[in-house]
């Protein structure tokens, strides 16, 4: 039964994936923190680290980890496989009917209309992380925590990379929590 | 099956090298794609960037299947998109089954303490780049579908809905249609 679940969760993530990774959080989280409570807000925000570590898209990365953490390897492999398939039928569509389709006017009309969702989405994924509904796996819990979010984002401005950025605030964690 | 195979290993290497999300692998695809194998032109690599990311999902499976199709069809785009995934399936599934036992160490719980913050901050740093060029209404838009899918948990999934379908009435009514 988790297995339909989670094919179903995932299949769901996977056609309505519009705007990228980030955007994709958002949709990621309402599925597997809110109506399944498969993870924590903790845990959900453990794996976007952990995907920004390792080779490969977000919405893959997740799909595997979140699978094995709910329903073991074959969770993973349902999951991974649904989050797939949409981008795989309807990529084969579109480039089967390229040239029709690039300048439909309704299509960009419907691109456009969701462009400003997209952008909310990634804004609540960032809302969501900030100031979760639970205390659990709060994402800032002193004023460290915002030195670090700030020294990021200034980071992230000059175009540092971001698995570099990732793995030196993993740095100043453990010389802060591990040793201060 | 050779050429199967090629693309199965070219699609395998973008998989592996591409760490931190779609962007950062399109230097990549276009070394290897259009430069190494010549499988697409250059100019049809413009026009599968902006239909990679039009299309819903991952920008690095929808390219994989445009240049697997592109190229051998129906299994081609099937050997481009496991190209893709197992890489990264492969490490998470290792990361998934070793992570527990070592979750509850002092540094490792120490250094996702500090992770966490920087993840939200990277979350957080494209939106600015994003609302650039947007009309301060459709900002207000996006502003509001954040709130309300933060505060009230509703799923963003009938925001893009209601967004699709508010676009494609615009365009009809402005080629004199009902909608």
């Amino acid at each position: 039964m988790t297995l339909v679940e989670l094919f179903v969760s995932y299949l769901k993530i996977g056609f309505f994936g519009f705007g990228g990774g980030y955007a994709m959080l958002s949709l990621i989280h309402s599925e597997v923190v809110v109506s399944h409570g498969w993870l924590t807000n903790g845990e959900f925000s453990d794996i976007v680290a952990i995907s920004q570590m390792t080779p490969g898209p977000i919405a893959i990365n997740s799909a595997t980890y979140i699978g094995y953490e709910v329903a073991g390897i074959w969770g993973s492999v349902v999951a991974t496989v649904a989050v797939s398939l949409p981008a795989l039928t309807l990529m084969l569509l579109i480039t089967h009917y390229f040239l029709r389709l690039q300048n439909n006017r309704y299509v960009k009309g419907i691109v456009s209309g969701m462009r400003p969702v997209v952008v909310g989405m990634i804004a609540s994924a960032a809302l969501l992380l900030m100031f979760p509904k639970s205390d659990d796996g709060r994402s800032f819990i002193d004023g460290w925590s915002w030195a670090i979010f700030g020294a990021t984002l200034l980071g992230s401005a000059y175009k540092v990379n971001p698995i570099v950025l990732i793995v030196l605030s993993g740095v100043a964690g453990v010389v802060i929590y591990g040793f201060l | 099956m050779r050429q199967l195979l090629e693309i199965f290993w070219s699609f395998l290497k973008i998989g592996a090298f591409t760490f931190g999300g779609g962007y950062a692998m399109i230097p990549l695809i276009q070394h290897e794609v259009i430069h190494r194998r010549r499988w697409i032109e250059e100019r049809d690599f413009l026009d599968l960037l902006t239909l990679a990311q039009t299309a819903p999902g991952p920008i690095a499976l929808n390219t994989a299947v445009f240049v697997g199709y592109k190229h051998r069809g129906y299994m081609g785009a099937l050997s481009a998109i496991m190209g893709v995934i197992v890489p990264s399936f492969l490490v998470i599934l290792v990361v998934a089954i070793f992570f527990a036992s070592i979750r509850d160490n002092v540094y490792v719980d120490a250094a996702f303490k500090g992770m966490r913050p920087a993840v939200v901050a990277l979350i957080v740093a494209p939106i600015v780049g994003l609302t650039k060029g947007m009309r301060w209404w459709l900002v207000a838009v996006a502003l509001a579908v954040a709130m309300v899918v933060w505060y009230f948990g509703i799923s963003p999934v009938w925001f893009l809905i209601a967004g699709a379908v508010v676009g494609a009435c615009v365009v009809a009514r402005r080629g004199g249609e009902q909608c």
